[in-house]
């Protein structure tokens, strides 16, 4: 089985959101950048197969040379091939784009994406993949299980889960519960030491056209300060007379 | 030329997602100077759309539809907006709806902008405002194709009831392999889902241990309320992990989410930014939460928390 897992570079999530140009470019400076979370699972999940079912795992990235650091990481975790597709990520049909070229041209039979990245939180790229390649696609993936190319997930839905079949080819967006956090990979020396000799390819991206465009970005008006209360009648009475809440 | 919405429903009732989604169409609609269509999945009495804002209701009979199945949704909705020459297709940020979306956008050739809190600034430019950096921040994105595709945030846009009367029409798509089939659906029927409420009661791991989550769930029931929790109370296994609200776990949208014996950390907070009250009772006055709360009671959850359930049973008792 062919597993292309896709990596998005993020913020980490304590990092000072700010933004320059006049509010139209997120603000880099200072900031620590991180395998997407949801990809995280994903990946681990991926070597899972690897080792247990025997499979190849690519990871790819639509991103500037920046991201090469962060495609090292997943390489270190046990990655065979890296992929960074070379154009700045500009919306979530750009990069679903890009991404379906490099599937339909190696011929993958599985793609890991996660549920969202925690930069725009689109949601948009497994689906849009899923889209563009014909593929069928699971969203919201807690449990994967393959056989032959009969598979079996469990996703996410509101309020409770429910189990699924499908085939391959598939694209599935994940999340945490793919694998438990307790099973993270985290690169080992010898990973670390091994990533530096595997390949991390450039590809020149296709040129994709986007479908929407980020004219600016804005900061929540300041909160009020906390209104602190003494006893549970206050607290009724705010929460019914001013907050409106009850 | 319209905007369509679809409109979810759950054994032929809709859902009031479905009312919140036509409500903010009408509002695109009357920018627009067109109006309103609904696309609903065997849905049931239509007249409720109604009012808030529907014209036509296209109701799809199909029982292979009878389970929720993205690709088959997504295909049935793109041709009701091509039969209806829709510019702007309306839907929710379910589980289901953020499933289907992406699809339906590739079906469509549609831009999609997710996790949209307002009606666009403009309707000629399209551009919306969307939460990102998990509610740290707001993202004002233009949609540059001819017709656009919205996923309306929980919450965001509120009801807003408007006088009409829908008329319905039967709608019987291509619903082509539908690929993906639901063998099993595991869902708590009885409890309100965290998607789905409008009041959290979450706690922490000040509570100490799985045996003190009794009065959590009952401040719960007097407030039909969801229960919820910080990861490290479902790490330890105290609660189930489908209740693991933040980054990691799941985000709510809740009109009053109130946080007990919960520190605060930045990434349980980026699961609650979108919550419009929040309650904080932490015994640490230093607990970060409380920099991000509207009121707060600083002292020993063992002590409030009874006191307030008492208080609060009275209270509904009195106002209901
Ligand atoms: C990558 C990453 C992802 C994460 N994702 C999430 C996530 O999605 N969701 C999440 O919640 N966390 C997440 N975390 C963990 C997060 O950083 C915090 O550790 C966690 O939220 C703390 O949970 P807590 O507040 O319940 O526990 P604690 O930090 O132990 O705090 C308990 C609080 O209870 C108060 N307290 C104690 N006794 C009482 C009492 N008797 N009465 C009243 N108050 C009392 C204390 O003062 C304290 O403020 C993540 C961490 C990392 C590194």
């Amino acid at each position: 089985m062919k597993i292309l897992v896709c990596i998005s570079h993020v913020p980490d999530t304590t990092s000072k959101i700010n933004f320059t140009e006049g509010d139209t470019k997120f603000d880099t400076a200072g900031v620590q950048f991180v395998i997407n979370p949801n990809d995280e699972f994903g990946l681990t999940r991926a070597m899972w197969f690897k080792e247990k079912q025997g499979a190849s795992v690519d990871v790819v990235n639509v991103g500037g040379p920046e991201t090469e650091p962060t495609l090292r990481k997943a390489l270190a975790i046990g990655a065979d091939t890296a992929i960074r597709i070379n154009t700045p990520a500009l919306d979530g049909y750009q990069v679903a784009k890009e991404i379906a070229k490099v599937v339909q041209d190696e011929g993958y039979d599985l793609v890991i994406a996660g549920r969202e990245s925690i930069d725009y939180n689109g949601g948009m790229v497994p689906g849009m993949l899923a889209g563009l390649i014909d593929a069928n696609f699971v969203n919201t993936c807690i449990s994967l299980d393959i056989d032959g190319t009969t598979v079996t997930a469990t996703r996410e839905i509101d309020g409770g889960k429910e189990t699924v079949a499908t085939s391959l080819p598939l694209v599935i967006g994940g999340q945490k519960g793919l694998v438990e956090e307790s099973d993270l990979r985290i690169p080992n020396m010898r990973g670390i030491m091994m990533a530096r000799k595997k390949p991390l390819n450039v590809v020149e991206a296709t040129g994709a056209t986007t479908e929407t465009v980020s004219a600016s970005f804005e900061k929540p008006a300041p909160k009020g300060a906390v209104k602190l209360v003494d006893s549970v009648d206050e607290l009724i009475d705010l929460l019914h007379n001013e907050a409106k809440a009850i | 030329m319209s905007v369509l919405v679809y409109t979810e429903s759950e054994n032929g009732d809709f859902k009031k997602t479905a009312f919140e989604v036509a409500s903010y169409a009408k509002g695109i609609a009357d920018m627009m100077g067109t109006s309103v269509t609904a696309v609903a999945v065997n849905g049931g009495d239509a007249s409720a759309l109604g009012n808030y804002g529907v014209e036509k209701v296209l109701n799809i009979k199909n029982d292979s539809l009878t389970a929720f199945n993205a690709a088959a949704y997504a295909k049935s909705i793109a041709q009701a907006a091509k039969a209806e020459d829709a510019k702007v297709v309306v839907v929710s940020q379910s589980a289901n709806a953020k499933y289907l979306a992406p699809l339906l956008s590739i079906e469509l050739e549609a831009g999609y902008a997710s996790n949209v809190v307002a009606l666009p600034e403009s309707v000629a430019p399209f551009k919306v405002k969307r939460t990102a950096f998990t509610n740290k921040a707001f993202n004002n994105t233009e949609i540059t194709t001819a017709i656009k595709i919205v996923g309306l945030g929980k919450n965001a846009y509120g009801l807003k009831e408007s006088t009409g009367a829908a008329t319905t029409e039967e709608f019987n798509p291509e619903v082509g392999d539908l690929g993906v089939t639901v063998q099993s659906v595991d869902k708590a029927t009885d409890k309100v889902s965290i998607a789905d409420a409008e009041v959290v009661v979450s706690a922490g791991r000040g509570l100490k241990g799985p045996e003190n989550w009794g009065m959590i769930e009952e401040m719960a029931d007097i407030l039909g309320a969801a229960t919820a929790c910080s990861k490290p109370v479902s790490d330890l296994g105290w609660r189930p992990h489908g209740e693991h609200v933040g980054q990691t776990g799941k985000p709510v949208a809740a009109n009053l989410y109130i946080a007990i014996g919960i520190s605060g950390a930045i990434q349980h907070l980026a699961g609650i930014n979108a919550s419009k009250i929040k309650v904080v009772i932490n015994n640490d006055p230093e607990a970060p939460f409380f920099k991000a709360a509207d009121y707060g009671m600083v002292g020993d959850a063992f002590e409030i928390v009874p006191q307030l359930n008492e208080k609060l049973k009275a209270f509904k008792a009195a106002n209901n």
